[in-house]
Formats: C-alpha cells, sequence, structure tokens
C-alpha cells in the first residue's frame, strides 16, 4: 500500500494529512505554526505518522502548501492553498463550485469546476478585516475562547451593528459597546455578521455558484457558519475536517503524482 | 479675566486646556480617554481647573472636541476637531498651510487658507495601519511600551523596510525581521517611515503646500518628524514638547473666547457651565 501526505503550514497552524490509494485520510494532525516554522512542518508530520502508525518510508510522496509550504524541507513539491483547498473541497463535496476559506490570517474566495480546479479566485492581501484575527480580537476584548465565540453569538436576540472596519479597531469599538451596556452575545453576533459580510463581498467578486463550501480554521465556528447562510441565503458544505481541506488537497495532488509516475512503468518502463 | 475650556476627547487621549484671554495656557491636563467620556472629559475639566488655580465660576465658555465632542455634557459648543486643529495650529504657526495630526486612531491632513479656515482635508479613520495604533502594535510586537518607543528610535541609523499595509501583518513582518536578525530600533524606523509615506500621500491629496505644521500624540516621537522633513525635502514646524498634543483643545480653547467675544458684542447671555461640569 502506498501513501500520499499533504503538510499545510497556515500562519497560525499547521496541518498535515496522510491519505491511502483510495483518498480515505489514514492519520492527521493539527498543531500552532509559532516561530519556527519547520518545526512545525516537521512535527505536524510526525504526529499524523503516529496517528496512522506509519512509518516515513511508506510515505512515498508529500507535498507542502500554505504560507509556509517552501519550509516543509522533506516535501517533494509544493502546490499553493488556494489550488488545495479547492481539491480538498471537491474531494469532499462533489457538487462544490465555491470554496470559501477562512483562516487566521486570510480569507479566500476560489471558484472550480468540476475536477477541482480553479476557475478564479479572490483574496485580503491588504488588510486583515474579515479574516479569523477579527475573531481573535473580540475573543481577546471579551475574555472568551475562541471556539467558544459561535455558540455565545448564537444566543444573541438582535446583532449590534460593528462600523469599523479595521481589526485593530474593532477591538476597542467592542469594549465600547460593552461599556454602553450591550449584550456580549449580541455584540458578538454582530462581529460575526461583519467578518461574514466582508467574506461575501470577496465571494460576490469570484461569483457565487452553488454549492459552497466553508474551509479552513474557523469553519468549526457554529455562529460563522450561520451567518454565511443568513448573509447568501444558502446552506454552505462544511465538514468536521473542514481545517484539514488544504493539507487532504495537497496529499490527494501527491496520490496523483504516485499514480501518474506508476503508469509508464506499466506499459514499458520510461522512467 | 475671562477664561475658556478647550476639551478634546480623541480616540485614544483625551485633553483639556484652560485658557486666560490674552491666550496664556493656564491650566491642562491629559488622561486615556477610556469609554466613559462623560466622566472623564468632567475630571479632566476639574483636574486643569486645579492645575490653574480656578474654579468652575471662573469658566465663561467650555468648548468641545474631538471624535466624542458630543458626550461632553457641560460644554456651550461642540466644534470639528478640524476646525479646532487648524485654529490652534495657525496660532501657535501663523503661516501654516498644511496641518498633519496623527493619533491614536486617525490621520489628518488639512490645507488652510490664510486665515486659518480649513480649504481642504482628508481622514484615514478606517485603518490602523496609517495611525498611531500601528506604531504601538509594531512596539508591543517586540515587547516595548508605547513610553519607550522614543528612546529606542532615536538610537537607530537605519530603517528596515516594513509594508505597513495592515497593522495586523506587521506581526508577522517584524517577527520575520527579528529572526533574521534585525535591530527593533531599526525595525521601529522603518514602522514610523512606512506611517510618514502614508501620511505623505495624504497630504498629497489636499494640495498641500508650505509651512507645513505637524500636531498629534505620535509627534512626541522626535523620528517622526525627522522623517517628514526628509521625504518632504522641508521645514516643518512641531509645537514645543506636550503641546504637540494640546494643539487642538488649544485651539478650541482659542475659538471658545472668539465666540464668547461675539455673543456678548450681541448681548447674547452665556448660561454658566459649573454645576453640570462637577461630575
Amino acid at each position: 500500500m502506498a501513501y500520499a501526505a499533504g503538510v499545510d503550514v497556515g500562519s497560525t497552524q499547521t496541518k498535515a494529512v496522510i491519505i491511502d490509494e483510495a483518498g480515505e485520510i489514514v492519520g492527521r494532525a493539527l498543531i500552532d505554526t509559532g516561530a519556527n516554522v519547520i518545526a512545525a512542518a516537521e512535527n505536524a508530520f510526525a504526529q499524523a505518522l503516529f496517528g496512522g502508525r506509519l512509518d516515513e518510508r511508506e510515505v512515498e510522496y508529500v507535498i507542502g502548501t500554505g504560507y509556509g509550504r517552501y519550509r516543509v524541507t522533506f516535501g517533494n513539491a509544493q502546490v499553493t492553498e488556494i489550488s488545495c483547498h479547492g481539491r480538498g473541497a471537491v474531494h469532499m463535496f462533489p457538487n462544490t463550485r465555491t470554496v470559501v476559506d477562512m483562516g487566521g490570517q486570510d480569507t479566500k474566495a476560489i471558484r472550480v469546476n468540476a475536477i477541482g480546479e480553479i476557475v478564479d479566485f479572490c483574496m485580503n492581501d491588504k488588510c486583515a478585516a474579515g479574516t479569523g484575527r477579527f475573531l481573535g480580537a473580540a475573543s481577546a476584548a471579551l475574555d472568551i475562547p475562541l471556539d467558544e465565540l459561535g455558540e455565545v453569538a448564537m444566543r444573541a436576540e438582535r446583532a449590534v451593528k460593528i462600523s469599523t472596519t479595521c481589526t485593530v479597531f474593532a477591538e476597542s469599538e467592542v469594549l465600547s459597546w460593552l461599556g454602553k451596556g450591550k449584550k456580549i452575545e449580541d455584540i458578538l453576533l454582530g462581529v460575526h455578521q461583519s467578518i461574514a459580510a466582508r467574506s461575501i463581498g470577496l465571494l460576490r467578486r469570484v461569483g457565487i455558484d452553488p454549492e459552497v463550501t466553508f474551509t479552513g480554521g474557523v469553519a468549526k465556528n457554529i455562529g460563522m457558519i450561520e451567518a454565511l447562510n443568513k448573509g447568501m441565503n444558502l446552506k454552505v458544505n462544511v465538514s468536521s475536517d473542514s481545517h484539514f481541506m488544504g493539507a487532504l488537497g495537497a496529499a490527494l495532488f501527491a496520490l496523483d503524482h504516485i499514480q501518474a509516475s506508476r503508469v509508464p512503468a506499466a506499459v514499458g518502463g520510461v522512467a | 479675566m475671562t477664561y475658556t475650556v478647550g476639551i478634546d476627547v480623541g480616540s485614544t487621549y483625551t485633553k483639556a486646556v484652560v485658557l486666560s484671554d490674552d491666550f496664556q495656557i493656564v491650566g491642562k491636563a491629559m488622561a486615556h480617554t477610556g469609554f466613559k467620556l462623560a466622566e472623564i472629559s468632567g475630571s479632566l475639566f476639574n483636574l486643569s481647573l486645579d492645575q490653574a488655580g480656578l474654579k468652575d465660576a471662573d469658566v465663561d465658555y467650555v468648548v468641545a472636541t474631538g471624535f466624542g465632542r458630543h458626550m461632553v455634557p457641560f460644554s456651550h459648543v461642540a466644534v470639528t476637531d478640524l476646525t479646532a486643529s487648524a485654529r490652534g495650529t495657525a496660532f501657535l504657526f501663523p503661516r501654516t498651510r498644511t496641518v498633519l495630526d496623527v493619533g491614536g486612531q486617525t490621520m489628518k491632513a488639512s490645507r488652510l487658507d490664510d486665515k486659518a479656515k480649513v480649504k481642504s482635508f482628508r481622514l484615514n479613520d478606517k485603518c490602523a495601519a496609517g495611525t498611531g495604533a500601528f506604531i504601538e502594535k509594531t512596539a508591543r510586537y517586540m515587547g516595548y511600551s508605547t513610553e519607550e518607543i522614543g528612546p529606542l528610535v532615536a538610537t537607530s541609523k537605519v530603517a528596515v523596510p516594513i509594508s505597513g499595509v495592515c497593522a495586523v501583518f506587521a506581526e508577522s513582518e517584524v517577527i520575520n525581521q527579528l529572526s533574521m536578525g534585525a535591530p527593533p530600533a531599526d525595525i521601529m524606523h522603518g514602522a514610523i517611515s512606512s506611517l510618514v509615506d502614508r501620511s505623505v500621500q495624504l497630504m498629497k491629496r489636499v494640495q498641500m503646500e508650505a509651512e507645513y505644521t505637524l500636531i498629534g500624540g505620535i509627534l512626541r516621537f522626535g523620528t517622526m518628524a525627522r522623517v517628514v522633513r526628509e521625504k518632504l525635502q522641508s521645514e516643518v514646524n512641531v509645537p514645543e514638547g506636550e503641546l504637540v498634543q494640546f494643539t487642538t483643545a488649544l485651539g478650541a480653547a482659542i475659538l471658545g473666547h472668539q465666540r464668547l467675544r461675539k455673543l456678548r458684542e450681541n448681548g447674547v447671555e452665556i448660561s454658566r457651565v459649573a454645576e453640570t461640569a462637577t461630575v
């Protein structure tokens, strides 16, 4: 049995996925990227191997992706995270035509065709507004753990409109609403709606073609899923492995490589 | 003697100035704005009067300005910070035609005519990259407090290029530069330099013209004015010492005297503010 791996070194977290020849995930790992990017890639890969009870030698091909993809020193090749998220999303949800990927510092809108190839994409690369960092700012201001924000927002009755665009100013705006006596859940709903609105703006620029699949670390947040659904008036696909979608896509590209390199051997051995 | 008070409720700091009718600053006070704007403006009003050795009843007119100007319950009138800072800079440097005001959360450029009237202005209040928050964040990523920025950057000779597109993205940039061995002072210098690039863009959009006067909290750091001088290839005015932060409040107090004179000429009775000011 041959195995393929994808390592997605993101701005905030590093993800590794190992798949078998059928494209099933057999090992996965998620760790904080931290300052030592090379070590983060190595550690995530080692943990995924351990989880799949595999030896490094059993993995034939490794592809690095994400902003730190060139720091995956043991990688055989690199593919951009845009391609990987598209590929991963279509693998999980074959009818996907639009992908929204929300990470720690960037949000991407990606249009794909039926085989997961990129048709168009758009991302925020100049400004952290509308990314996971906006939630991070709210989490810090309100002293609520990041993974509980969505649930708290779901209890809101009326959203407080967040008017600042900038993530840095959002933190003070959240505090000022709190000072004015607004409820935490209502403020948080406003925060989620504000991020969703910016992401939907990005999606409109590539065209919203259903089905829409929501990937990246923020896709674990129920409040954000709801805000996107309401904002676009549809239901986004979300996988429990949403934050592994980039790494999965990379692993699928690695598997392509393994399978392609076997064909010549079968027909007569042109190396 | 007639006294007015100018209160500038800024996004980060609130400033109060007590001004006599011979245009002497007899008291001033400053504190973090926080979120209780009425309370902070009341306590700074009292503090600045204490410093001047005056009582509430000695104050004839109170002018509020800054982003929180409508939240000062005891003010007679509210004026925009652009008008107030124009008046303040023209008082200190009468030949000023372009004002750059860099505060904690905003950056403003305005063009004045020879009567210190604002002819045109441009603001950046949507993005922290062009404001003091960008400098503060950059310092904090490297473990320095706001007070330490001035002394730190004064030791730098060359600036490390910092792109300055986003105060959040600056974190990764700073970490990258530190890991490549760049000294914190030079990174800070780079951050100030990128802020100045943004300032110059904003000033170009108001068709800047000499003389230039720079005000606002960021001008506490001498490096900022030095880099502006280099980029504009021109001399710039900077109010002395703490006055860089009080220019707008001073302008408000001056406007107070002018308005008071006009009202008295017209025989309008001015109500006292003493009781309402005691929060």
